[in-house]
This record gives C-alpha cells, sequence and structure tokens, in this order.
C-alpha cells in the first residue's frame, strides 16, 4: 500500500523554483571587487563570482569566512542584486554589534578580498516577474525585494509591483537614492519635513489592497520577526490570502 | 581550507554540544518561519496520526494531555547557523501517541504537517525511542506562537526546520517524500553532526 500524501492547507505555496542541488553544493571563491556605503550601518559589498550560476530575484547564498586555525564562520544573506549582472553579486549588510562575520565585513574587508559563497539557495521567497508583487521591508530586509525592483526595472517588465519600505529615518534608508513611483518610505522615528512619522499601518497596506492588479497579488514580507508579525497581520486584516503571503525573517 | 584575510572570528568556544558550522546564539531564539503565524486556540488544536498505522485517531487538546507527561531538556539547532544550549520543552512523548494507533512493519518514513500546511518529512526512526514529542511548553510556560504554540513537533537531534510549528498531524508512508523546505533544496534528513544542510551535502 502507498499512498501519497497532501496536506489540508491554507499555506500551500508551492516550491516554485527548482534550486539546482550542485550549485547549492559546491563553495566558490567571491572576490570583492567594490564597497558602496549606503547608510551609516549598512553598505553594499560587491564580488566577482565567475562561475555564478545565476539567480532569482530573493533568493539568498551562505557565504563563509576561515580564520587561520581552520575555524569558520557562515551565514545566509539575500543577493541584493538583480540576476542579470553576469558573474557579479551584490550583498548589502548591516554591521551588527558583535557579529563576527558582518563586523569583519565592516571594518577589515575591502578589494581583492576572496570570501567564499555556495548558493543560490531556496526557491521560496524567489519572484520570477511573472506576477504581481506586493513588496513589504524594514531595514535591510528590503535587500532581497530590492532584487525584485532591480530585476522589473532592468527588464521592463509591465507586471505591477509595490514596494513599502520602512526604515527609521531618511539617514538610515537603504537605497534611498534608487526608489521610483513604485517605492512608498514609511519612517518610525524621523522623516523630511511634511512627511509623517509612525509605524507602518493599515493606512500604508490597505489602499494597495483596494486597488488589486487583476489575479492579485503575491506578497513578499522581509525584516526581522517583529516586524514580520506586523506587516504580515497587517496583510491579513486588509484581505491579503495567507497563503500569498511569503515571509523571510532575519535570524 | 581558503583563509581569509584578516579574519579571526569570535572566540573559541570548544562546546562539545555545538555541531560543526554553528554558533551558541546565547539567549536569542530566532524565528525563522515563512508563512504567516496562524491564530490557533487551544481548543481549536488538534493532532492526528494515520496512514499506515492499525487505528487512525485524532486526539483534541484536553486528550492529548491526558497523555504521560515527557519533557526535553538539551540543544537544538538550527540549519541557519545557530544553536541553542540547555533548553526545556514539555510535552508528550511521539512514542505515546504511536502506541496507541500502532504502525505498521511496513510504515518506514513519515511526513509531519501543520495547522498552516506546513509540511516536513522523516525517517520514522527519528521519530521513536524517546527522540520525538509534541511539545506544549517551553521554559515551563506555554509555547509561544511565533514558536510554535500552542502545540509543535520536536525532534531535537535533527535541524530544527524538522520539529514543525502548530502541528496537525504524522502520516506514516512506506516511502520518502520531501516536505516544504526539502522540496526547496534542503537535506532530507538534516542530522547536524553530518552538516546534512542542503540536498547533495
Amino acid at each position: 500500500m502507498t499512498e501519497t500524501f497532501t496536506p489540508l492547507t491554507r499555506f500551500d505555496v508551492p516550491g516554485r523554483i527548482a534550486v539546482s542541488n550542485r550549485a547549492a553544493a559546491a563553495w566558490q571563491t567571491a572576490t570583492l571587487t567594490e564597497v558602496r556605503r549606503e547608510t551609516p550601518y549598512a553598505s553594499t559589498f560587491r564580488f566577482a563570482v565567475p562561475g555564478w550560476a545565476g539567480h532569482l530575484p530573493g533568493q539568498h547564498l551562505m557565504l563563509r569566512l576561515t580564520a587561520e586555525d581552520g575555524y569558520v564562520a557562515q551565514r545566509h544573506y539575500s543577493i541584493a542584486s538583480a540576476p542579470d549582472d553576469a558573474g557579479h553579486i551584490e550583498l548589502t549588510l548591516d554591521h551588527v554589534e558583535g557579529g563576527e562575520v558582518s563586523g569583519w565585513f565592516h571594518t577589515v574587508a575591502r578589494p581583492g578580498d576572496e570570501v567564499e559563497v555556495r548558493g543560490p539557495l531556496s526557491g521560496f521567497f524567489a519572484w520570477t516577474g511573472d506576477r504581481p508583487a506586493l513588496l513589504i521591508g524594514a531595514g535591510s530586509g528590503v535587500v532581497p525585494l530590492m532584487s525584485m525592483v532591480r530585476h522589473h526595472r532592468a527588464r521592463g517588465l509591465d507586471v505591477p509591483l509595490r514596494l513599502l519600505v520602512s526604515a527609521r529615518g531618511p539617514q538610515e534608508l537603504i537605497y534611498a537614492r534608487e526608489y521610483g513611483a513604485e517605492t512608498t518610505p514609511v519612517f518610525t522615528r524621523s522623516a523630511p519635513e511634511g512627511v509623517p512619522v509612525g509605524r507602518m499601518a493599515a493606512a500604508h497596506v490597505a489602499p494597495l489592497l483596494s486597488e488589486q492588479p487583476p489575479g492579485g497579488w503575491e506578497a513578499y514580507v522581509c525584516g526581522s520577526n517583529a516586524f514580520a508579525e506586523h506587516a504580515s497581520r497587517l496583510l491579513v486584516a486588509a484581505g491579503q490570502p495567507v497563503e500569498r503571503i511569503r515571509i523571510e525573517r532575519f535570524g | 581550507m581558503n583563509v581569509t584575510r584578516g579574519f579571526t572570528g569570535r572566540p573559541r568556544v570548544h562546546h562539545p554540544g555545538l555541531p560543526p558550522g554553528q554558533y551558541d546564539a546565547g539567549d536569542d531564539w530566532p524565528v525563522l518561519s515563512a508563512e504567516v503565524t496562524p491564530d490557533l486556540a487551544p481548543a481549536d488544536w488538534t493532532f492526528r496520526v494515520d496512514g499506515l498505522v492499525e487505528r487512525p485517531l485524532t486526539w483534541d487538546w484536553d486528550e492529548a494531555h491526558a497523555l504521560p507527561e515527557s519533557a526535553y531538556e538539551g540543544d537544538i539547532h538550527c540549519v541557519t547557523s545557530w544553536s541553542k544550549f540547555g533548553v526545556r520543552f514539555g510535552g508528550v512523548s511521539l512514542d505515546a501517541f504511536l502506541h496507541v494507533v500502532r504502525p505498521h512493519v511496513s510504515a518506514t518514513h513519515a511526513v509531519a504537517y501543520s495547522h498552516t500546511g506546513y509540511t516536513t518529512n522523516l525517517p520514522l526512526s527519528d521519530l521513536t525511542g524517546g527522540r520525538a514529542w509534541i511539545a506544549f511548553e517551553y521554559e515551563g510556560k506555554p509555547l509561544a506562537p511565533e514558536h510554535g504554540g500552542p502545540a509543535r513537533l520536536l525532534v531535537p537531534h535533527l535541524y530544527f526546520w524538522k520539529s514543525a510549528k502548530w502541528i496537525a498531524g504524522i502520516r506514516l508512508l512506506d516511502h520518502d517524500e520531501p516536505g516544504f523546505w526539502e522540496q526547496n533544496g534542503y537535506h532530507a534528513r538534516g542530522n547536524p553532526w553530518e552538516e546534512q544542510r542542503y540536498s547533495g551535502d
């Protein structure tokens, strides 16, 4: 007696993207080519990875640093760059207090340094550009969402895309110069004159759901767990189906 | 070995309980679920064991709590590289549920599924012999919703994505069938001591 299992589910988001097991299994050398400061706490690190198999917006990778005694530290990071940048990837990293990996990047790393990466990993949070996307992020949670915005722009896609991005203030808004009409920033502590200060609220989310594109939105939420809980509740309250909300939480 | 210029890393911890490639998260307990945390009250929670069993059965909250209590005290390990030492979960051993439903000898694997629809696959041998629990409590308090409360599967000897939050049931099968993350490139078994993170590891 053999049976297949199909769960009764509200959360039936399938693994939409086939992940290359070979690409995910092999560590590759990534050479740092450029460092760009984004905010006082975050910088973008650009790498040449000649053998990079390509990725989809929203995917992440695993990165490792190795000390002289063989000690290894590895972390998952979302990819910030669009997929079309052949042989190059960009990561945007917060300088985490006491962070051994982000600390190395922010205080030691310089162009020419080599690290190791494997990936891309996980198709769950990926967006192929095939359906309308409603993106909600906070802090460096905007990184995988920016890969989607850049992809949308680079390909000149017609499919609707909106980004709500929360930051403490204009100084802390990552990629501030790159946003266009698709983006609404929300400032929680300080804002330019005439812009309200406050937490992301129903008033930000509800209008986007009352003007849904045909077929509705795929929602992508990324940030701290507290932000992800808050934003996903706002989406559900505004009528976004639970099974069409993907969440990536820091950790 | 490709040494990273100028990288020293944090002070070395020679903790025999730390699997390769992991670090001690200390007091942090990161939340990494990919779906919306469900609004699930204990009164609405049920747990079913079926598939290749003699007597499929569904327990509600009170019925599950009538089974003998069993606690886990030890460590947990997440595939994203953090480990957490010396945690305590309270609940019921999965053996107690399996004892009632009586698995067929043909049952070799299981799919655990959540009230959200999340799934994860495990060899049946990883769920028996006092190595798996249905957990209701963490450090003596009800398990928080974002950590899988009111009840989650607990299989602490494997990476923690196997410990399905908001556990709804376990179906016993005679073959392995990849669950949610396993279809997304993660390893079929996920043994942290062998660093089985991704498919192919």
